[in-house]
């Protein structure tokens, strides 16, 4: 299932702006079943107004969406995660007085009638999470607020992979974890995508990127600077794409760069 | 559940501990899910979640024995007389299915100061339509409870989509509705409710068979569910929780409603030409709405929904759960409760006053409430909550009666317990923060 084929999802053109400011402009974005992409970029590049966009919160002004080939508009929440689109922001969202496996269902609770169907819930919950290695769970009915802050993300990711997604975005999930769990929600991004989903990972952290990620793009003020193979390039490369929009012969052309700002 | 250390993985958490029977399972993820218990472990199980401020009914069940042992060591024989338990499950109905709704609100972090006065306007109509209209006992009851969840709805939309605090809305309402039954009774006066059936309810009893033949039914039943339910997760490999535990808590449940069945089906009539027991009407009412909440809440997607929202009401949000939809109805349910409660209490006085459901009633169910278990910061409740509660603060109305405390003793006291439960729940929930609960 791993293989770095047609992508999943592809953007073609994409513009959006808030009233007079232009947030993103003319941006390609592709990313394949199996593959790690890294969304990097300065505060206020747009990564978040991008992903957004893919799960259907903010509609899109011009450009084109394509889902597994096919051209789609996503004009809502409930269409992104109909074609199989889960988003982990970066709050989380878990209910602290619910447990694991209810807050993975919660929304789409399983019923047997008008009764929930607890069991089955239960057991899709275990198996998910089987199929990530998550092996730090004493009891996926543990209450989330009894889970440490690496969990609660294991949780939230574990939710979005439940629901057969293709593709999954996190938004900066290593943000506010220590070293240990780090590294134990930077395995679980590895094996989204080694079981076959396509990850979209943002964030600020150079190690991150280069731990997990297959592919960079980096956003220069609303704008493509660079989609990458990690191979192809260093950390400075990816900093100064970061920070200046281009770094030797890669990135958006000198006069580009500089009449963004 | 056991020792819950938060951070520590899989494998150092069974290690602190210390069971062979974790260390068999360190070959699997979810140890806490598979492990065989024996009595031990559950006790150290329940111990450790009381600790971490899990208490579940054990305060209410605590304060309950420990008041009626009070008052059987200071008045035994009014207070243990068989008369006054018959008149003390009867005192605690309107409170208890008060509260009942108020769990609902309550589970929303939200709040409702207008239930006990709605609950005397809906009592108003009923008898109302029974004694001036003449209506069937059965259309006056509907329309108490339509009148109920249409206050209901309003509030709630007013809480849900304009946003306006439930505190404020509600002690509006709260307001509002004493003069809408002012307007409706005439001032000073009261309507009788003359009307056999409404009687009834808190009046007269059940057969004794019937008392012993539901007590019996429902013990097994209960025990049955328990029992059946943890076979099946077992048999499906599902977390089930020990076998002592569920036995335990089906044996304390069979008991207090067979115990119940006797003390109230003995013969309590002040002479002996005559025989009178059973089971006020009015207790199976309760029980009935006991098992239905705790269906809707414990058993349905909206219950969970209900808690979904009191927890993280934007997680709820992005779920796809229409929250709104969800606020506005808890306030219906609340006001509906709050409508039977109403006739409950109306049967009880036989007739419906001006100051019907004011005074203290809300404060009492919400303090029934609180002391039944239900946090007041949302998002936890049952309830059973309601039942507990609502015989604690009835305990405590009655037995300071029959000690003849003078009314300001009785203000004073109530008032000491309420602030007790809710310091409980307080420190319940910091526990329950630092222990990562
Ligand atoms: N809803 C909005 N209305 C107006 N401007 C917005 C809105 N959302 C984002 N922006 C602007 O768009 C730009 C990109 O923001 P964002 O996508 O959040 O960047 P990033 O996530 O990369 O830090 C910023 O200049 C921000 O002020
Ligand atoms: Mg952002």
């Amino acid at each position: 299932m791993a293989e770095n084929g047609d992508p999943v999802l592809r953007l073609i053109g994409l513009n959006k702006s808030f009233g007079a400011v232009h947030v993103l402009r003319d941006v390609d974005f592709a990313v394949r079943l199996g593959e790690v992409m890294a969304l990097v970029g300065d505060n206020g590049a747009g990564k978040s107004t991008l992903i957004k966009c893919i799960a259907g919160i903010h509609p899109i002004d011009s450009g084109r969406i394509e889902f597994d080939g096919r051209p789609v508009s996503i004009d809502g929440p409930r269409a992104a995660s109909a074609l199989g689109i889960e988003v982990v922001y970066q709050d989380l969202a878990l209910a602290d007085n619910l447990d694991i496996v209810q807050n993975m269902f919660l929304g789409r609770e399983r019923r047997k009638g008008i009764v929930l169907d607890e069991a089955s819930m239960e057991e899709a919950a275990r198996r998910t999470l089987a199929r990530l290695s998550v092996r730090t769970v004493r009891s996926v009915r543990q209450r989330v607020a009894s889970l440490s802050g690496g969990q609660r993300q294991t949780v939230a990711i574990a939710k979005a992979a439940l629901w057969e997604s293709k593709l999954v975005i996190l938004d900066e999930p290593t943000a506010a974890l220590g070293v240990a769990q780090t590294r134990q929600v930077l395995d679980l991004v590895r094996r989204l995508a080694d079981t076959g989903h396509a990850v979209v990972l943002i964030s600020h952290n150079m190690n991150d990127v280069f731990e997990v990620a297959d592919r960079v793009t980096a956003l220069y003020l609303g704008r493509v600077a660079a989609d990458v193979a990690r191979a192809d390039v260093t950390r400075g490369q990816v900093v100064e794409l970061i920070t200046a929009g281009r770094s030797g012969d890669l990135g958006l052309a000198p006069r580009t760069a500089a009449e963004s700002i | 559940m056991s020792t819950d250390i938060p951070g520590k993985s899989l494998a150092a958490g069974g290690a602190a501990d210390g069971g062979e029977a974790a260390m068999a399972l360190s070959d699997g993820d979810f140890a806490a899910d598979r492990r065989e218990h024996d009595m031990r472990s559950a006790l150290r199980d329940y111990r450790d979640r009381i600790r971490s401020g899990e208490l579940g009914a054990l305060p209410a069940v605590l304060g309950l024995i420990s008041l009626v042992a009070l008052f059987a060591a200071l008045k035994p024989d009014t207070f243990l007389s068989k008369g006054n338990m018959a008149n003390l499950s009867v005192q605690a109905l309107p409170i208890t299915i008060l509260a009942m709704g108020l769990v609902f609100v309550l589970l929303l972090g939200e709040i409702d100061l207008s239930a006990g006065v709605a609950s005397g306007l809906c009592a108003a109509v009923l008898a109302k339509l029974v004694t001036d209209a003449g209506q069937p006992w059965y259309v006056a009851a509907i329309s108490a409870v339509a009148i109920g969840i249409v206050i209901g709805t309003t509030i709630g939309w007013l809480v849900s989509v304009l946003r306006i605090p439930s505190f404020v809305v509600t002690l509006a309402f709260f307001l509002g509705l004493q003069g809408v039954t002012l307007k409706l009774i005439g001032q000073g006066g009261t309507v009788p409710v003359r009307d056999d059936v409404v009687y009834a309810l808190a009046n007269k009893n059940m057969p004794v068979w019937l008392g012993w033949v539901l007590a019996a039914g429902c013990a097994a039943a209960y025990t049955a569910t328990q029992v059946l339910r943890r076979r099946r997760q077992r048999v499906r490999g599902l977390h089930s929780r020990p076998l002592e535990f569920v036995l335990a808590q089906s044996a304390v449940v069979s008991a207090a409603l067979l115990v119940s069945a006797y003390v109230l089906n003995l013969d309590r009539a002040p002479s002996p030409l005559i025989t009178l027991g059973g089971i006020p009407w009015g207790v199976l009412l309760a029980g009935v709405l006991l098992v239905v909440c705790s269906f809707v809440l414990g058993r349905t997607a909206y219950g969970r929904h209900i808690y979904a929202v009191g927890g993280n009401a934007e997680a709820a949000r992005r779920a796809g759960i229409n929250v709104t939809r969800i606020r506005i109805s808890v306030f219906m349910i609340g006001s509906g409760l709050a409508a039977i409660s109403g006739i409950v209490a109306a049967s009880r006085l036989s007739s419906v006053a001006t100051d019907a459901g004011g005074g203290n009633t809300l404060l009492y169910a919400v303090g029934a409430a609180v002391i039944g278990g239900t946090s007041l910061f949302g998002g936890r409740g049952k309830a059973r909550d309601a039942v507990l509660g609502g015989l604690v603060i009835a305990l405590i109305a009655n037995g300071l009666g029959l000690l003849g405390t003078s009314a300001y003793l009785s203000y004073l006291i109530t008032g000491l317990v309420l602030l007790l439960a809710a310091s409980i729940d307080a420190l319940a929930r910091r526990r329950r923060s630092t222990a990562g609960r």
